[in-house]
């Protein structure tokens, strides 16, 4: 039988949500399923209203389902909020005596949550651990995995730390044995595949994919959803030998990292786009001196603070087109953990080889979302750091032109103190030997030698990921986050009947060549699917394909898509 | 044996004549003869205005930068290769006002970079108009009143942020000017000389006479001693009739703090990068 359960663990701030989201998505894991695991939290440290949903599947997942089939109530006010998205034959485990609710429903499962984490684990605080050990008894799943996992993740915290949350999460499973005994509306046992996956998220795959590009330094300023990419990396930094300098600003984060690529190495930063915009000078610097520079912006509801902790994708255009002046730079956008962490390597090569900025735009839903992954290969990632000259020979060369005259537009290039030369950086208009110049010539050539970088720079771009392959009468088009959700919208209106197929862009960014557009696609239906006001990305892909786009299904209230969103918008228009 | 003529450059100067600039160009030609530091191994990092125009006029490795962001580029350009000479350049505009946050944090990172600032008190690539040192009342066409804010004081800040080596110059005295760059680059940690430079051009108030009637020698009394953090604050603050220069404060900070462990076989950028050793660097995912 199919399995397809969504969990959704709800309540206040502080009240452990996302460990035990992260335990189950681990266990279910390594029970040979695939999970998806998304947040919805308040920018606040205690208090208010969040969740973490699981959604666990025998298929590869990569979106939030529709509805949730198992809500687990750690507050009266998830009572009042969530029920709504209870599938109809859901299942609600519910603290009765604490909250006074009461109900008929035999699948609203009454359970002393907070008298067991008092009584067990000496502290209101284990209430997510009896809650826990509740779900697993009545999802019919073995308590011992789930007890081996507390003991990995509280195991740093102390041996005393481990034994009450076990002894908390035991008490919730053995209740619901001794008092609802045999009932599993959900059962999800091992699974007959048990491949060793992987459970990762977005930030984690984006700072995975730039150690292992052979990234040196990090220097940021923390700003959500950006954060875990920089906590991620300083974890890492002693291992791998990467130096993390923490700024004082995003100013000074990307002016940092200028210095360090100009001197030599790998570097990056990453924000979101209220860092992004104090970065933006700097960003045409960059362009200017043809330093190369990696930046990865984790896109969050705007303008100004918007959202914080809420997802949009809002800032493409943003990118595109940030900073004065004309300038080459490439733009990415991961749909998942897989691309997230391949497109950082072809981020860093693409930096190196064409001396300029590029942008891997993330999102709040794609940087905070586990996705389970088959397995990422370390060798598909080639490290190329282009035009840079490693060989013994330039230890002797005296006279050295930074910003030489080449067709490709791409400068050899030297580092400082490698050879006899020395090697001027202008931000100014600059000569070829990179000092200032207000030469109307010279400046034709050298706008020239930069702008023809973008030719190189087109060709390389991969063609949208188009699903499934054929022909199609509605095309739903998309890029960055949206990717799985697409997929399982197209899915389901291929099964009513309706031929659709997925248009999904990751790299977006000069825009890639046009031969993906055969002769179906031009006479299909074309919906543009963003979480953004204006359809920024539709928009960009009538300009540049002469396609033009009526149907936009837009969302901005800072929330993902589920797949019938997408599905009964185009319904409703075809 | 390095010479002036291996530090010339032939890129043509773009200053007034008579500006304080002219000789402390000449000055940081002479610090590095007389340290013997090689071209290819300095990196001048400087910002916008006619300050940060030095480095292209003479030999060494160059980023000119942005307007007040000199000191987050050196402080990645020293980070990755730390056997390089790092300076940062700029003016009063680039390094007190747009760049203000970056010059107390970079002294708080104590980083091995020095920090020159040349401080004409006045703008004056935009031609004359009132900077953060301009004297109470200064009036220029942004403070036709005459400036109601005083003068900030980059002594007293860098002395209580810590900066490890504070001085002061006087480009009417060049000689002093290169010793005090010499023990600026010498000096382990962030090193910040304050550069006095009259405009003639725009400050028709703080001339070469004004300055050259009011500077001393901090130095040339037996008894001051640098390392007194409370006596360093009390001449911080001495301005008007006479104006002390010389290495004002100095005191020994630990540098590069916490990042030894990635460079402390070789600088970053010359460690090889070996994809075999990431194998295994997905194994806590699984």
């Amino acid at each position: 039988m199919a399995v397809d359960v969504t969990i959704r663990i709800a309540g206040q701030a502080g009240q452990g949500m996302q460990a035990i989201g992260f335990i189950m998505g681990k266990i279910f894991t390594r029970h040979g399923y695939y999970v998806f695991t998304n947040q919805d939290v308040e920018s606040r440290i205690r208090g208010g209203h969040n969740f973490v949903q699981v959604r666990i599947k025998d298929q590869p997942v990569h979106a939030v389902s529709d509805k949730v089939n198992l809500l687990v109530a750690l507050d009266k006010s998830v009572i009042d909020q969530d029920l709504s998205d209870l599938a109809d034959d859901g299942v609600m485990i519910f603290d009765g005596p604490k909250t006074g609710f009461r109900s008929e429903k035999a699948n609203y499962f009454s359970i002393p949550l907070e008298k067991l984490a008092t009584e067990t684990g000496e502290s209101k605080i284990m209430v997510n651990a009896a809650a826990t050990g509740a779900a697993f008894a009545l999802m019919g799943v073995d308590l011992q995995p789930l007890l081996d996992r507390l003991e990995e993740e509280f195991g740093r915290k102390g041996p005393e730390v481990v034994e009450k949350n076990q002894k908390t999460a035991s008490a919730g499973y053995r209740y619901v044995q001794d008092n609802f005994k045999g009932t599993h509306p959900y059962r999800i046992p091992p699974a007959s595949s048990m491949e060793k996956r992987m459970l990762i998220n977005g930030s984690e795959a984006m700072a995975l994919g730039a150690i292992c590009s052979g990234l040196k330094f990090y220097s940021g300023y923390p700003m959500s959803p950006s954060t875990p990419i920089m906590e991620f990396v300083a974890s890492m930094a002693e291992k791998y030998g990467i130096i993390l300098e923490p700024a004082e600003d995003e100013i000074a984060a990307i002016n940092m990292v200028i210095g360090a690529s100009f001197a030599g190495v790998r570097a990056m930063t990453a924000t979101s786009g209220g860092g992004f915009c104090l970065m933006v000078e700097a960003l045409g610097l960059a362009g200017m001196t043809e330093t190369p520079v990696v930046v990865v912006v984790a896109q969050r509801a705007g303008p100004s603070t918007g959202l914080p902790t809420r997802t949009e994708q809002a800032d493409l255009r943003f990118v595109i087109h940030a900073s004065h002046g004309e300038f080459p730079r490439a733009v990415f956008a991961p749909g998942s953990a897989e691309q997230a962490f391949y497109l950082m390597g072809k981020a860093f090569n693409m930096a190196d080889k064409y001396q300029t900025p590029v942008i891997v735009l993330g999102d709040q839903h794609l940087n905070d979302s586990y996705f389970t992954v088959d397995s990422l290969d370390i060798n598909e990632i080639k490290i190329d750091r282009g035009g840079i000259l490693f060989d013994d020979g330039i230890a002797s060369i005296k006279d050295y032109k930074r910003y030489l005259w080449r067709d490709s537009g791409i400068s050899p290039r030297i580092l400082p103190g490698q050879s006899e030369a020395v090697v001027y950086a202008d931000s100014d208009e600059h000569t070829e030997t990179g000092h200032i110049t207000e030469s109307a010539e010279v400046r034709m050539q050298q706008m020239r030698k930069r702008m023809r970088k973008m030719e190189g720079m087109t060709e390389e771009m991969e063609s949208p990921e188009i699903y499934p392959p054929g022909e199609s009468d509605l095309v739903l088009l998309g890029w960055g986050s949206t990717y799985g959700v697409m997929r399982e919208a197209v899915d389901l209106m291929n099964l009513e009947g309706f031929r659709t197929q997925m248009v999904h862009f990751s790299e977006v960014y000069p825009f890639p060549s046009k031969e993906f557009l055969n002769g179906s696609m031009k006479r299909a239906k074309f919906f543009g699917v963003e979480n953004n006001y204006m359809g920024q990305f539709a928009d960009m892909f009538s300009y540049e394909s002469g396609i033009s786009i009526f149907h936009k299904i837009l969302k901005y209230d800072g929330r993902p898509f589920s797949p019938s969103d997408i599905v009964n918008q185009v319904k409703a228009r075809i | 044996m390095l010479t002036l003529k291996d530090f010339h450059s032939d890129d043509p100067i773009a200053w007034c004549p008579g500006c304080g600039n002219h000789a402390i160009l000449e000055a940081l030609k002479d610090a590095f003869v007389e340290l013997q530091r090689k071209p290819n191994e300095i990196v001048i990092v400087s910002g916008i205005g006619q300050a940060p125009k030095t480095p292209h006029y003479l030999r060494s490795n160059t980023f000119n930068g942005l307007h007040g962001r000199t000191l987050p580029v050196a402080t990645g350009v020293k980070l990755v290769n730390h056997e390089l000479t790092v300076l940062a350049e700029g003016g009063d505009g680039d390094g007190y006002a747009e760049g203000g946050n970056h010059f107390i944090h970079a002294m708080r990172r104590n980083i091995d970079i020095t920090y020159l600032v040349h401080n004409n008190q006045v703008y004056g690539l935009t031609k004359g108009q009132t900077s953060p040192t301009s004297e109470l009342g200064y009036v220029s066409k942004t403070t036709p009143w005459g400036s109601f804010s005083p003068p900030m004081t980059p002594l007293l800040l860098a002395i209580s942020s810590n900066c490890g080596f504070v001085a002061r110059g006087f480009a009417g005295d060049k000689e002093h000017l290169t010793f005090l760059i010499k023990e600026g680059i010498l000096h382990k940690g962030f090193s910040f000389v304050e550069i006095l430079q009259p405009c003639v051009s725009f400050n028709r108030v703080n001339t070469f006479q004004w300055y050259k009637s009011r500077v001393y020698k901090v130095n040339d009394e037996p008894e001051y001693n640098p390392k007194h953090r409370m006596r360093a604050f009390e001449r911080a603050q001495e301005w008007g009739e006479r104006i002390p220069i010389g290495i004002i404060y100095k005191a020994e900070r630990s540098t590069l703090n916490g990042q030894e462990s990635a460079i402390k076989d070789m600088s970053l950028v010359k460690q090889k990068i070996d994809q075999a050793s990431f194998e295994g660097i997905f194994d806590t995912f699984k």
